[in-house]
């Protein structure tokens, strides 16, 4: 186990060097920078431009720049955002909880109800119900995020005015439990669109994989309630791959979070990264980036551990 | 501030997702549910105009499709932030609607008449007003601004804006509410740019270890404003509520609240929801201009711009040098299918590089008449001779040239299309190019790098018509020039106009210049003038005191006087 999880470590390790290298290279080589905002505004001289490029570091070679930022990031120092000079890990911060309650909210109700959908479907096969579920899926697959929020607020905000437009709490209200509550439900249900269908997809399939193996049988066999068979031993089987699922979902919900942030004025890392990308704000980007990085190999490699520990046949080399 | 339409300048993702038009307000004409009724009550929904209450009370939720994020109000910014410096700063006047000049830090503007300002318009005398303090009780005085002088001319400092400032000289603290300065040569647009210079405390600054990094300040501005600080939750909003020690009247709200919407067209649904009480900056797209008429207890109006929307021509390329070319575009221009089919028929031509609610406009120019024939004949006569493939030639130079934008903007795409159009059907070839925003602009456009540009422009410095920075030859940034002139004007005519118009306090000597220049330009064409802009902007029923000015590119200028109707 030990050396199971070094070796991870130092392969996480070596891909986040990767991952930075490639992310700085992309940003920094991308045409524009951050003082692309201010080039045009009249009474700035070259000389005062001149004077912030250097202030922020970019007139030095682009190796150079990567080394410093490199060793400071080594140091514990991730820099200062050039939008509005907060370090880099505070503003990160300052977004997470954001993310995470949008985030956390999603991975419940998509497990919850895609692995419900996925067992049903499965139970009873080509039923009504599966057929359903498997058109509701493809739907919701192809559903762009952007719009279905859009068509989420539309309906439940403009016309029914069950849900508010957006936004995280109510402007300038108290910021109550039940408030939080009642803006998250929108953004966390469109998040979550798309990992409900993933998830019920992988469940079916992988609860019928399991239905059909020779335990099952002999459960029935012995004579057990059809419910414990399906409920204990088969669903218990079947779950196993989709903890490697959730790891690997980790990424793509981020990913969904980017859109479902701007359609829903939810001030989380999603957000936090379109805008710092278009001010070309490169320290923020590049905490997000690692920041990202991280969560999704530790996702991963808490799955891989998970399902390890959940299925001893699972060797840990 | 930026001079430029944003979408163009932030490289904001955000502007590929939503188009930016913005309409034209009949002039003159009230335009929706509202009646002007005045310069002093502004905009009013009935006859039976509230009056504000007694103390601050209630909130005001203002919807911004950017986020303001700099607040150390001298620091290079964008325009946004503006929103919150007006109401948090102030400076030592302001701009009304009218483009007048009202004391604010000051007790009175100085002028030539009052003697604040020698005839020669060298010898600035200011009186500051005793009542005005900063929001942490310190009361303001001379030595701020004198400090404020100071800082922006300080080369260590990141100031947003050195112009005419970096003229003062001598500055001399006659006593805690008295000022002195001299400048080094005689500078009209000062009293602009003074007011939109928003003042800093000197008690807490003085001391910060990195001036351009003011940790605890940017964390918690202190001004001298009608609003004082409470909070920022970054990315969300910010809050200020009402300074009981303010030196002006009002505020009538308790609350002011700057909420970051990013995306237009949510930022109108939560408009139309009642999340949010006033849609500033962007405003309303234009495409829900017909909608948001009809919603019940808001106003919706048409607000005029500052901003001209232009095809430039870089004069540096061949093509573009005769005359006779950029006169024959400008006819074979069907500015009126654009403006109509394109911009929702709100927006009106116009033919100066300044908004109409100028002063120094000229509304005499010749008019623009749509006419490929005389187009035609003009390019015949001036020898461009349609080739092989009917495009025309002279001396090898081909009339073939690149239109460049903002890529990702609809909108401006169409209207390429339709010159395409308009210009190939008199033998013109125009082919499309279009950048990122920070490509285009940061880029091409400053550095001088394109055939032509499709670009809306304030050309003004504020209120103030001096737009040196365009025009003036010496400004032509490719040629090492420190202005804007990336068209690469050059007319000795027009330089001499604008030093005289920049060099005179007298108005009408200065007006004169200009009203001779804009017929020079308008002559010369190193933009091809379309309209002027308007943004659709929507307000509460019941928030009054919303007034809209076309001398400041911010629209809460003025959120001091507003207030509920009860």
């Amino acid at each position: 186990m030990a050396n199971f999880l070094f070796g991870r470590l130092l392969q996480s390790l070596v891909l986040l060097l990767i991952v930075s290298v490639i992310g700085f290279a992309v940003l920094h080589l991308a045409p524009g920078g951050p003082l692309a905002q201010f080039a045009l505004v009249p009474g700035l001289s070259k000389e005062d431009l001149a004077r912030m490029a250097h202030e922020m570091g970019l007139d030095r070679p682009l190796p150079v720049q990567y080394w410093e930022w490199l060793t400071r990031l080594l140091g514990g120092d991730w820099g200062h955002s050039y939008r509005d000079n907060r370090p880099v890990l505070d503003v990160i911060a300052g977004r997470l909880p954001a993310t995470l309650e949008l985030m956390g909210a999603a991975i419940l109700i998509s497990v919850l109800v895609g692995a419900w959908i996925g067992v049903m479907g499965a139970i009873r096969r080509y039923s009504t119900f599966d057929m359903l579920a498997t058109i509701g899926a493809m739907v919701a697959l192809s559903i762009p995020t952007f719009w279905f929020g859009l068509i989420v607020i539309y309906v439940f905000s403009v016309h029914l005015g069950w849900l508010p437009p957006g936004n995280r709490t109510t402007v300038g209200g108290d910021g109550s439990f039940l408030d939080y509550l009642h803006h998250l439900i929108a953004p966390a249900a469109v998040l979550a669109l798309v990992e409900v269908a993933i998830w019920s997809r992988y469940m079916r399939a992988s609860m019928l994989d399991v239905v059909n193996q020779d335990f099952i049988r002999t459960a029935r066999a012995k004579g057990l309630p059809e419910r414990t068979v399906l409920w204990h031993h088969a669903l218990r089987n079947a779950l196993l791959p989709m903890i490697a699922l959730a790891g690997v979902e980790i990424p793509t919900l981020l990913g969904g979070a980017l859109v479902a942030e701007t359609v829903f004025t939810w001030p989380g890392m999603g957000r936090l990264l379109l805008d710092s990308l278009g001010y070309r704000d490169y320290p923020v980007v590049m905490g997000i980036l690692m920041f990202s990085a991280v969560l999704a190999l530790l996702g991963n490699l808490l799955a891989d551990i998970f399902a390890a520990v959940a299925d001893p046949r699972i060797r840990m080399a | 501030m930026n001079k430029y339409r944003k979408n163009e300048i932030t490289s904001n993702a955000q502007s590929l997702l939503t188009t930016s038009r913005r309409r034209l307000l009949a002039l003159g004409a009230s335009a929706g549910a509202l009646a002007w009724a005045g310069p002093k009550a502004g905009w009013i929904a009935s006859a039976e105009a509230a009056t504000p209450p007694s103390k601050p009370t209630g909130q005001a939720v203002i919807g911004l499709s950017q986020e303001p994020t700099v607040f150390l109000p001298l620091l290079a910014h964008i325009e946004v932030d503006e929103g919150v410096y007006f109401n948090l700063f102030s400076a030592l006047w302001r701009v009304d609607e009218q483009g007048n000049f009202q004391p604010d830090l000051v007790a009175e503007v100085p002028t030539v008449e009052n003697g604040g300002i020698s005839a020669d318009g060298l010898q600035w005398h200011l009186k500051l007003n005793p009542k005005a303090k900063w929001h942490d009780g310190t009361p303001f005085n001379a030595d701020d601004v004198k400090f404020n002088i100071e800082l922006i001319q300080n080369p260590k400092f990141l100031a947003g804006r050195r112009a005419g400032i970096d003229l003062i000289e001598d500055v001399k603290v006659v006593s805690p509410t008295e000022v002195t300065f001299k400048l080094k040569k005689p500078y009209a647009p000062l009293p602009s740019i003074l007011s939109w210079t928003f003042l800093v405390p000197k008690h807490l600054l003085e001391k910060a270890s990195d001036i351009n990094k003011p940790q605890d300040f940017l964390a918690h501005p202190v001004g001298t404003g009608a609003f004082k600080w409470v909070e920022r939750v970054p990315g969300d909003h910010i809050t200020l509520t009402a300074a009981d020690s303010y030196h002006g009247t009002g505020p009538y709200l308790e609350k002011l609240i700057f909420k970051y919407v990013p995306e237009l067209t949510v930022l109108y649904t939560q408009f139309q929801t009642g999340d949010v009480d006033y849609v500033g900056i962007q405003g309303i797209t234009p495409d829900h201009y017909e909608e948001a008429k009809t919603l019940p207890d808001r106003h919706v109006t048409p607000v005029p711009q500052p901003f001209i929307e232009n095809i430039a021509f870089n004069l540096g390329k061949p093509v573009f040098q005769d005359p006779a070319v950029r006169e024959a575009l400008y006819l074979a221009m069907d500015k009126q299918s654009i403006i109509e089919q394109i911009y929702y028929g709100l927006p009106s031509q116009t033919e100066s590089f300044l908004p109409k609610q100028s002063w120094a406009f000229n509304a005499d120019l010749p008019k623009h008449a749509y006419d490929p024939e005389k187009a035609k004949k003009l390019l015949d006569d001036a020898g461009w001779k349609p080739g092989g493939d009917g495009i025309r030639e002279k001396n090898g130079v081909r009339l073939e040239f690149i239109n460049s934008t903002t890529a990702g903007n609809h909108v401006r795409e169409q209207a390429q299309q339709l010159l395409q159009q308009n210009w190939a059907d008199i033998g013109a070839k125009m082919s499309i190019q279009n950048f990122p925003p920070a490509v285009m602009w940061g880029d091409n456009w400053t550095n001088s790098k394109f055939d032509s540009a499709m670009v809306g422009i304030d050309f003004m410095i504020g209120p103030d018509p001096d737009s040196t920075q365009y025009f003036a030859s010496t400004g032509i940034p490719a040629k090492g020039g420190g202005g804007d002139n990336t068209t690469q004007y050059a007319n000795a005519e027009v330089d001499k106009l604008l030093a005289e118009g920049a060099s005179t306090v007298d108005v009408a000597k200065r007006k004169a210049a200009y009203l001779k220049m804009q017929e020079l330009t308008r002559k010369d064409l190193p933009y091809l003038p379309i309209f002027q802009y308007a943004m659709v902007q929507g307000v509460k029923g019941k928030l009054e005191g919303f007034t809209p000015n076309v001398n400041v590119q911010e629209n809460c200028w003025n959120a001091y006087t507003w207030y509920w109707a009860s």
